[in-house]
């Protein structure tokens, strides 16, 4: 199946979807708000700090079962054999599954396959912490003793989890049936290359021959992990008449059930899938990992099963980001102009093929206009767990390696770097480097309002420097189903389908307040299961608030029409005659003027006698998400004899479209920059050479605490996308994107080095600072 | 073998009875119904399973269950007072001081703590006290200011 709704991740597609383009039929229609722009209380907050909501871990059923996987402590290894007698004679083991239990139901779509391979490894353990088996029992400590008894027979094989050794011609390899896809004529030999994408424009050797600088530079950027703090947690109940439910923490509710119901052969009808609220994401969870073992595991026992990863589990298993290895090479007049610009992106993915590469390739010079631009994108195979998507995911290797390169180039030519970059800043009717042309976009306005920031003059302390950075990303629209439904007290119901990960039911239910002149407090925002709507892609691709506004407002549209027939009714006059203005139907017209305008509440109190319950529904691909972009500032402070880093200061600027609610859209923004410092500065796995990842804990996989960070300071600016009706654009990711090459730009203009290689953790600045001490 | 144990949650005398390696967090989401703590890490890193015992915030993935005998134990469903919320809850909610919200109750915990320590903290003093509680939605910015406003409500 090569639908949009089973494909392992929406991008996969991506060059189809990224159409931020010309505007054929701008769709913008407001703006003048009333409601939207405000800061109202989140209607879910309340729950939130009472500890009544409930996450993926809260829910329990009735004779629920505790199941546990059994994960390889191999990073390659041929599975000979699986035992599970001892287990299944168990006392209170209901249940033991492994890859024999899970038949292949995917009908020859590969990325289906992955998944199930991902989820249940097949003969072959490709990872340390690749699932073998699962068992569940009636709590979890006979779990434990039964996974104790599995005896599995291994033999080893080689591996190789570094970016840059797994290219090498001699590498052990991952999957020794992969043969390099993009490459003409088609490779005779395997390799742990799955593919070579290129996008560009232009004649790239020519302009490097224009060009009176040229900066060339390899980086390498280590894998993060989105780091959520709630654990992938589900509960799975699957009945002997063919038919189930799922209670998961996911990004993407409908996706998990369309993926669930191929791998388990199921009716994806017969599926029925509830969010929970979800304890961050971040894209790792817009993937199935144990959720399909779940329902496995509920469907041999006959009893619903909980699942919860722990920790160790959740380094060890789930979806991490890429690592990577990047080549830049940026030429550039005298004058300031860039005229040649090439990019060579590695990026791991784990045991299977993912874009991640090519998403880097794509992203890397996103932010400027060029003539003669090319960027190759090669996606590797180790033996990692799977790459998953990481908020803006690839974006923020390929900025980290082409901002400080440009940063470098700016002061090779004697040019100050914001000026550098707004002569060279994409605008309105720019080609794109990846291909489509832009519509209205907000780098240059960023970058402008960085220089005149009060931030950019402020005096620096000892050992403090300043740097800037830039960043993209595409945004994603999407499938969108939304239903209105007015209760006869007037008060509206806006049921939507994409999972709210960060208040977005607060900024959907402003849109449709402002759009059919109600109270914000009348509209009550729920996130339907996936038997009440239609499909919806995930929360991913900063997609939430924009996609499923959109279709919300076209529900209110839908219903203001129904409304307007009803007050028509009411009123014994032709609809034609009546309009909709502030939450009122109003008769249009002198011969009308005894009409005392109807409001909604009027009009939903008689909707029994005027034709029945009154609801708007909109089911769209929401086309047309405007791109992101950010400007950010970072000043840094260097211990020059323990090479430890702190941010002193930090302000994001970023284009939101439209602000809906202006305090979440701060918080993204400060969510994204906290996550990129973290990357920047800390944030690694390590292997040792057995393998095996030696830091699966929040010890040793150190995420940003309270006490690392200064308060960020966020600019909202504001860039109307002709595409949506209030000119919204997606917010949450854009703003991973540049603190790496912000921070890795300050430190060398505070002492001169040139740091290539993230995290630049304290080792790894002591030794460039020595380094630099000694040249 | 479970063991019997007596002990006050949120003003309440509770009994229950738990293996004696139990953590305490085990305990109070899976026996007694109490879920707004979290186990994020269930090593102590992350201060989601953040409540206090005998007025000292402790994570209770590191407690033992039979450990709360005799002791008083609060959570973050004991805060609000009927239907009136602590301030912290209060400031948390109007500075949009959480996203996900899943580390939420444990900062609240810690808050609570912090201030009943410290009435009148600085930022940095707020920074090292929330040192212990990990959350990846906010960058910590809006829990900052929602501490200090509450700490100025409290102060009176």
């Amino acid at each position: 199946m090569a639908s949009e709704s089973t494909t392992a991740h929406p991008f996969e597609d991506a060059p189809n979807h990224v159409t931020p383009t010309v505007i054929h039929d701008p769709i913008l229609t407001k703006t003048d708000f009333k409601r939207v722009g405000t800061r109202p209380l989140r209607p879910d907050g309340l729950d939130k700090v009472t500890g009544r909501a409930r996450y993926g871990a809260d829910f329990n059923l009735p004779g629920q079962l505790v199941g546990l996987v059994l994960r390889s402590p191999h990073a390659h290894a041929k599975i000979k054999k699986i035992d599970t007698s001892k287990a299944e004679k168990l006392a209170g083991v209901k249940a033991v599954v492994t890859a024999a239990d899970m038949p292949d139901h995917t009908g020859g779509d590969q990325s289906m396959y992955d998944i199930l391979e991902n989820c249940m490894a097949r003969g072959v353990a490709k990872y340390d912490g690749h699932a073998v088996a699962a068992v569940a029992a009636i709590d979890a400590a006979t779990a434990r003793a039964a996974l104790k008894l599995i005896k599995i027979d291994y033999e080893v094989l080689p591996h190789v989890t570094d970016v840059d050794e797994a290219v090498k011609p001699n590498a052990p390899l991952v999957n020794p049936k992969l043969f390099t896809e993009g490459v003409e004529p088609k490779p005779k030999k395997a390799s742990n290359i799955a593919k070579r994408t290129e996008f560009g424009h232009g004649d790239v050797d020519a302009g490097f021959k224009e060009a009176d600088v040229i900066v060339e530079r390899s980086f390498r950027t280590e894998q993060t992990h989105q780091g959520y703090i709630e654990p992938h947690a589900c509960v799975a109940s699957v009945s002997p008449d063919g038919t189930g439910e799922l209670w998961v923490c996911t990004q993407g509710h409908f996706v998990y059930r369309n993926h669930c119901a191929m791998l388990l052969g199921m009716d994806v009808s017969k599926l029925r899938v509830t969010s929970s609220e979800i304890g961050g994401g971040f894209g790792g969870k817009t993937h199935v990992w144990a959720e399909p073992v779940a329902l496995a595991l509920s469907r041999k026992a006959n009893r619903p099963v909980k699942l919860t990863m722990t920790r160790d589990e959740v380094f060890r298993a789930s979806g991490p980001t890429s690592a990577t290895s990047i080549d830049i090479r940026i030429g550039a007049r005298k004058d300031g102009t860039i005229v040649a610009a090439d990019a060579t992106l590695r990026f791991t993915c784990g045991p299977y093929y993912g874009m991640w590469a090519e998403l880097g390739a794509m992203t890397a010079f996103a932010c400027y206009d060029l003539k003669n631009v090319r960027t190759v994108g090669y996606e590797v195979l180790v033996n990692r767990p799977k790459t998953a998507a990481y908020r803006a995911p690839s974006a923020p290797m390929a900025a980290f390696a082409v901002e400080s390169v440009v940063d470098e180039l700016a002061h090779k030519i004697g040019m100050n770097e914001v000026d550098f970059r707004i002569k060279n800043a994409a605008k309105q009717g720019t080609k794109a480097s990846y291909g489509p042309v832009y519509g209205p976009i907000g780098i240059g306005a960023t970058l402008e309002a960085a220089k005149k920031h009060p931030h950019m003059k402020a005096p620096l302390g000892k050992n403090q420097g300043r740097g800037m950075a830039c960043g993209f990303w595409f945004n994603f629209g999407g499938q969108t189903c939304t239903d209105i439904n007015i209760g006869p007290d007037g008060s509206v119901t806006l049921t939507v389908g994409t999972v709210d990960v960060g208040g977005s039911r607060a900024s959907l239910a402003l849109c449709v307040a402002e759009e059919l002149g109600v109270p914000y407090e009348s509209v009550k925002c729920l996130v339907a299961d996936t038997g009440t709507l239609g499909h919806n892609d995930m929360t991913d691709g900063s997609r939430g608030t924009f996609s499923s506004s959109m279709a919300g407002i076209f529900a209110a549209r839908n219903a203001v029409t129904v409304l307007r027939e009803r007050a028509a009714k009411m009123w014994e006059i032709s609809v034609e005659d009546v309009t909709w203005e502030d939450g009122h139907a109003k008769a249009v017209g002198s011969k009308y003027g005894n009409l005392a305008p109807l409001s909604l509440k009027e009009i939903a109190a008689a909707a029994g006698n005027t034709g029945g319950p009154i609801a708007g529904h909109s089911e769209i691909v929401a086309d047309g998400a405007g791109v992101s972009f950010a400007t950010h500032i970072a000043d840094v402070e260097v211990d020059p004899e323990t090479g430890r880093s702190k941010i002193v200061r930090y302000t994001v600027i970023q284009d939101a479209g439209k602000a809906v609610h202006p305090t979440y859209v701060e918080g993204q923004y400060q969510g994204g920059a906290a996550q990129g410092i973290g990357w920047a500065l800390n944030e690694e796995y390590i292997y040792g050479k057995d393998g095996r990842l030696q830091n699966p804990g929040f010890l040793d996989y150190r995420i940003p605490v309270c006490s690392d960070l200064p308060m960020i300071d966020t600019q909202i600016l504001e860039i109307p996308n002709p595409n949506h009706p209030y000119g919204v654009r997606g917010v949450g990711e854009t703003s991973i994107v540049p603190p790496l090459a912000a921070i890795a730009n300050a430190m060398s203009n505070a002492f001169g080095v040139r740091m290539t290689h993230v995290p630049m953790s304290p080792p790894r600045v002591l030794k460039a600072l020595e380094a630099a001490k000694r040249a | 073998m479970a063991v019997l144990v007596t002990t006050t949650i949120n003003g309440d005398r509770v009994e229950f009875a738990c293996e004696p390696n139990e953590p305490l967090l085990d305990v109070l989401r899976n026996r007694l119904g109490l879920s707004g703590a979290k186990e994020g890490c269930g090593t102590g890193d992350c201060g989601a399973c953040s409540v206090q015992v005998d007025g000292r915030v402790v994570c209770s993935c590191l407690v033992l269950g039979v450990e709360a005998e005799g002791r008083e134990i609060e959570t973050v469903e004991g805060l609000a007072q009927g239907t009136e919320l602590h301030p912290l809850q209060s400031k948390f909610l109007e500075h949009a001081a959480l996203q996900c919200g899943v580390c939420t109750p444990g900062f609240l915990m810690a808050a609570k703590a912090l201030l009943e320590k410290n009435p009148n903290p600085t930022e940095e003093e707020i920074r090292f006290g929330l040192a212990g509680n990990l959350c990846r939605c906010t960058g910590y910015d809006k829990i900052v200011r929602a501490v200090q406003d509450a700490a100025k409500v409290m102060r009176g």
